[in-house]
């Protein structure tokens, strides 16, 4: 769909035509039928009995393994009975009150604060962080889980965001400190931070749940594996930036190693740590659904109810709701970390008030309002007769859309369907997995050597001997075809975007909202109007794997030296010519890397879309949570991961390939 | 025990926000104030029974907290004892999974509900028109191209449940030799939504529907008269309709149990005994699900509506606490 220029494009087939030959040869073999049946179907009794093995070891950690003093269960218990403390705080500041006494029994002492003391907070931050724009936002933010009738949940979806996400980011703060320092703990970190990525989050809900018992906690340790690994890569790879010079003058200062890490070398890499902060923060907000499905319950808990009622207004405005706490979360934690550095100021107010003024204000609503809101109890809860809601007309919209067009749906489903899914893949199912783990192998040592081969070949292999090659299959089938899917749609956006600035800034609104409302929120409406089947999954899957593929493309596009297209419209070049010739050329690592994320966020949405009955590796990850197997989830999980970090690891290889040919730092 | 605690500050918003704060007053002692925990799932009808339970709990003065847990991981739970009470666990979806929590010994069968699950292939009220035979299943065969679409055609479409519950509808449509495609919805919730869609539009719709759920009540409509099940049927080829093969028959209707933590009992006794002795019919659970799921009542006024009008029924469950 891009063309890179027209030489390296030859040079790249040339290159790659006894690939294609290999394929060839491969696709006459399916026809031929001259290859024995285990190839396509690898037989049972060769299958690799691991999920036994990983049930078993799991049976042995939970009643048998010990410590001598303590057995693993009793230390996994008591790091869920440490984290409890804090969220359990927060909650009874946030949403419930503070307790005394235990279940029903137990008799509020103090109230939770009131809605309008946690607005005038986050109104507040706001102002202190990025001025009246940014306060008026969150503001706006607030309100609308105040007027929507979303408060008591989203409170409650807020005090664990506001506990995971301290522990995730000081977490991945250590680990990649530690990984920075030393090389061999960077070396084992690495593997180990792709597979927390992309193993499917179900796989590792029944482990978490057995070690750390039921309920929120056992959610919030869930959530912050999940979202932990980006601020670890931020974080090894912003040290890695300092500037040699600011070290060095930290050395004739004569800091101590710890002086040089913390007042040195974190301080000066802040701004790229806020952003591992500001994935921390969107990828706990990603987790709520799921986390809700183990005893969390907040928004997501909402959502998922509302939807299995099919009160569709209710799931959307739920949904919403996550999406407008994300923002304000996101907002605040950038505008926080563009903050410049305050000034030295020498003269300090004696009077504290005037010291600390934004403190001193939220200070004062607080026991106003707790105070008031004892005889007032509007301003302690927001009265329920004021609050509104959308609901009837998004069930009307579906209904409409249902009555009205739903044949055009359909007659679009049909074609698509028996002319691109079904054709794709029969084509897949029917390759013989030697033929596919040798090809993989030879892209691999092509792109970066035996090594490579050797790792992308292993892997293969292993879904191949836990006998999960069909389904493999399909998985690779209904993303794949979902990434190009995005790639087609959202590389265009993306250079619009990139071009054009008022576009651009609504692109972003779509994009975040698409990445931050839960997936089942448009799932059902879209079962509604195309029937359970691959088709409504493949449909949510672009929906929400769209986004890398835009955002990447624009910043790949936005950041190309301007005196580049200066050079090309000095030689003459039409705007097409620049285009194509120029930026697009330049662009494309960066846009593939945005392809490679395009193909780990479809990996990750497989599991939601075996809840729409999909029968991939997904579904074998659901099956496995259903039925708290452990094995079964753990190994479907890891061939998940497995086939994300072949396509992750071909790929960037690629990348960097074309990056050095084409001189990019 | 401060789990548990958050456990009742967190449903607090939604379900007991007036009950964790009402007075306790004057209430029997009970064998421990430790809470125990219910699980709730996610359907509508075991919110119900668990909460109705719960309350009844409380009159009798013990301390009751929920806890969110899937239905069948939560047999992990209530083998470890963070878990306590399970209310619904269904013969025809749960079975195996609790007869193999009950083999370990750490969890015990608290007995029967009352009410009986229905689980069958169910079709709209106006699919009868254009088949006329129903709602005899060898009508089935003769209304195939009625209820098949573009991707299962000439073949009928049947909507089956997701594959974790079961149900041996495939096997099912190969022993009758039915002339249809077995679809696996991978939840209920993408099932519900195909059948409301279908239903707005008087389109042709054969999918699994069970009871007691909301589903029947809102929508008109009769399941499949299969032959009669029998344990001979899924389990010896040679009895039922084709005898060369098994699951020549429709689908069990089953009893819905209950499930609880073994050293419970001997903590809570006589709570036990009440679990033990409650029973409620589908047709009261029926009513409620209806008024909450479609009236969009509040739970908590519902299930407070059924308490207060038979006390006579919830008072001798707790009997021993007198």
């Amino acid at each position: 769909m891009i063309d890179p220029g027209r030489a390296p494009m030859r040079f790249w087939l040339l290159n790659s035509m006894w690939l294609v030959a290999a394929a060839a040869a491969a696709v006459l073999t399916i026809h031929g039928k001259l290859l024995p049946s285990a190839t396509t179907k690898y037989p049972r009794g060769w299958q690799l009995p691991l999920k036994g093995w990983i049930s078993d070891l799991m049976k042995w950690l939970i009643n048998d393994a010990t410590f001598g003093l303590f057995t693993f269960k009793e230390l996994t218990r008591s790091i869920s009975w440490l984290l409890d403390w804090p969220l359990q705080f927060a909650t009874s500041l946030l949403s419930s009150g503070f307790l005394y006494g235990q279940g029903s029994k137990a008799v509020q002492v103090l109230p939770s604060l009131s809605w309008i003391a946690v607005t005038a907070i986050a109104v507040l931050a706001a102002h202190f962080a990025g001025g009246r724009k940014l306060a008026l936002l969150v503001g706006c933010c607030f309100l609308y889980l105040a007027v929507f009738g979303q408060w008591d949940s989203a409170m409650i979806t807020l005090s664990s965001i506001a506990i995971a996400v301290p522990f995730g980011v000081a977490g991945g703060l250590m680990l990649g400190i530690a990984g920075f320092r030393w090389p061999w703990f960077r070396r084992m970190l690495t593997p180990l931070l792709d597979l927390m990525q992309t193993v499917p989050i179900f796989a590792y809900l029944v482990p978490v749940l057995f070690l750390f018992g039921f309920g929120p906690v056992a959610a919030m340790i869930a959530t912050i594996i999940y979202a932990m690994p980006p601020m670890v890569r931020v974080t090894m790879l912003a040290l890695q930036q300092v500037p040699s010079e600011t070290i060095e003058c930290g050395r004739m200062a004569g800091c101590s190693t710890r002086q040089m890490l913390w007042k040195v070398m974190v301080p000066s890499s802040l701004p790229s740590l806020m952003v591992g902060v500001n994935q921390v923060i969107m990828l706990s907000l990603n987790m709520v659904i799921i986390a809700s499905m183990i005893g969390a319950g907040g928004l997501g808990y909402d959502v998922l109810t509302s939807l299995k009622r099919l009160d569709i207004g209710g799931g959307v405005e739920a949904g919403i709701a996550i999406v407008v706490l994300a923002v304000a979360l996101d907002r605040l934690s950038q505008a926080l970390a563009r903050r410049p550095t305050p000034e030295f100021q020498s003269e300090r107010s004696r009077i504290i008030v005037a010291r600390f003024p934004s403190i001193s204000i939220a200070l004062g609503v607080i026991l106003l309002t707790g105070a008031v809101g004892l005889l007032l109890p509007a301003l302690q809860r927001y009265p329920a007769a004021l609050e509104i809601t959308t609901g009837p007309y998004w069930d009307a919209l579906v209904s409409y859309l249902n009555i009205n067009f739903y044949d055009e749906f359909e007659a679009l489903k049909t074609f698509l369907l028996l002319n691109l899914l079904v054709p794709v893949k029969r084509f897949l199912l029917g390759l013989p997995w030697p033929y596919v783990v040798v090809l993989l192998g030879l892209a691999g040592w092509r792109l970066g050597g035996w090594r490579l081969a050797l790792q992308v070949c292993a892997l293969a292999v292993f879904i191949v001997v836990v006998g999960l090659w069909a389904k493999a299959m399909i998985t690779v089938y209904l993303c794949g075809l979902s990434v190009a899917i995005a790639a087609l749609f959202g590389i265009p956006i993306g250079i619009v975007a990139a071009e054009n600035r008022r576009v651009g800034r609504i692109v972003q609104v779509v994009i975040d909202t698409l990445q931050t409302l839960p997936s089942f929120v448009y799932l059902i409406p879209v079962v509604m109007l195309f029937r359970v089947g691959d088709f409504s999954a493949m449909i949510a899957v672009v929906a929400y794997c769209i986004v890398p593929a835009i955002r990447y493309t624009a910043h790949g596009i936005r950041q190309i030296p301007p005196h580049l297209i200066e050079a090309g419209v000095a030689t003459g070049c039409t705007r097409t010519q620049i285009l194509f010739k120029i930026k697009l050329k330049l662009a494309l690592p960066e846009i593939m890397l945005g392809i490679n994320q395009t193909i780990m966020f479809a990996l990750s949405m497989l599991v939601i879309t075996a809840l729409v009955g999909t029968r991939d590796l997904g579904q074998e990850v659901y099956i496995a949570l259903t039925k708290a197997d452990t094995g079964r989830g753990v190994v479907a999980g890891l061939s998940v991961a497995f086939i994300a970090i072949i396509a992750d690891r071909l790929i960037a290889s690629w990348a960097n390939k074309r990056k050095r040919e084409l001189g990019l730092p | 025990m401060t789990r548990a605690r958050f456990a009742a500050a967190l449903l607090s918003g939604a379900i007991l926000a007036g009950a964790a704060l009402a007075p306790v007053a004057g209430q029997a002692e009970v064998e421990s104030e430790d809470p125990i925990i219910l699980t709730i799932h996610d359907w509508t009808g075991q919110y119900v029974t668990t909460t109705i339970m719960g309350e009844v709990l409380k009159r009798a003065g013990y301390n009751v907290t929920y806890q969110q847990a899937d239905y069948i991981a939560q047999f992990a739970g209530l083998e470890s004892g963070d878990l306590h009470i399970a209310m619904e666990m269904w013969e025809t979806t749960g079975k195996q999974a609790m007869e193999a929590s009950l083999a370990t010994g750490n969890t015990v069968d608290l007995g029967e509900t009352g009410m009986q699950a229905i689980e069958e292939w169910w079709y709209p009220h106006y699919m009868k028109e254009r088949c006329p035979g129903l709602p005899d299943w060898t009508a089935l065969n003769d209304c195939a191209e009625v209820f098949s679409t573009p991707e299962t055609a000439p073949m009928g479409r049947y909507l089956g449940g997701p594959v974790t519950w079961g149900g041996f509808d495939d096997e099912r449509a190969e022993a009758l030799e039915l002339e249809y495609e077995v679809v696996h919805a991978g939840t209920d919730a993408a099932l519900f939504a195909e059948l409301q869609s279908a239903y707005e539009r008087e389109d042709a719709w054969l999918g699994w529907i069970y009871t007691p759920h909301w589903a029947p009540i809102k929508f008109k409509g009769e399941w499949v008269d299969f032959p009669v099940y029998s344990d001979a049927c899924y389990d010896d080829p040679s009895v039922g309709v084709n005898p060369d093969m098994a699951y020549d028959c429709g689908k069990p209707r089953g009893w819905i149990k209950k499930v609880g933590w073994k050293d419970g009992e001997a903590k809570w006794p006589c709570a036990y005994e009440a679990v033990r002795n409650f029973k409620i019919d589908n047709e009261s659970m029926g009513n409620m699900i209806g008024q909450i799921d479609l009236d969009g009542q509040e739970l908590d006024a519902v299930v407070g509506d059924w308490i207060a009008q038979n006390e006579s029924v919830w008072s001798e469950w707790i009997a021993c606490s007198r």
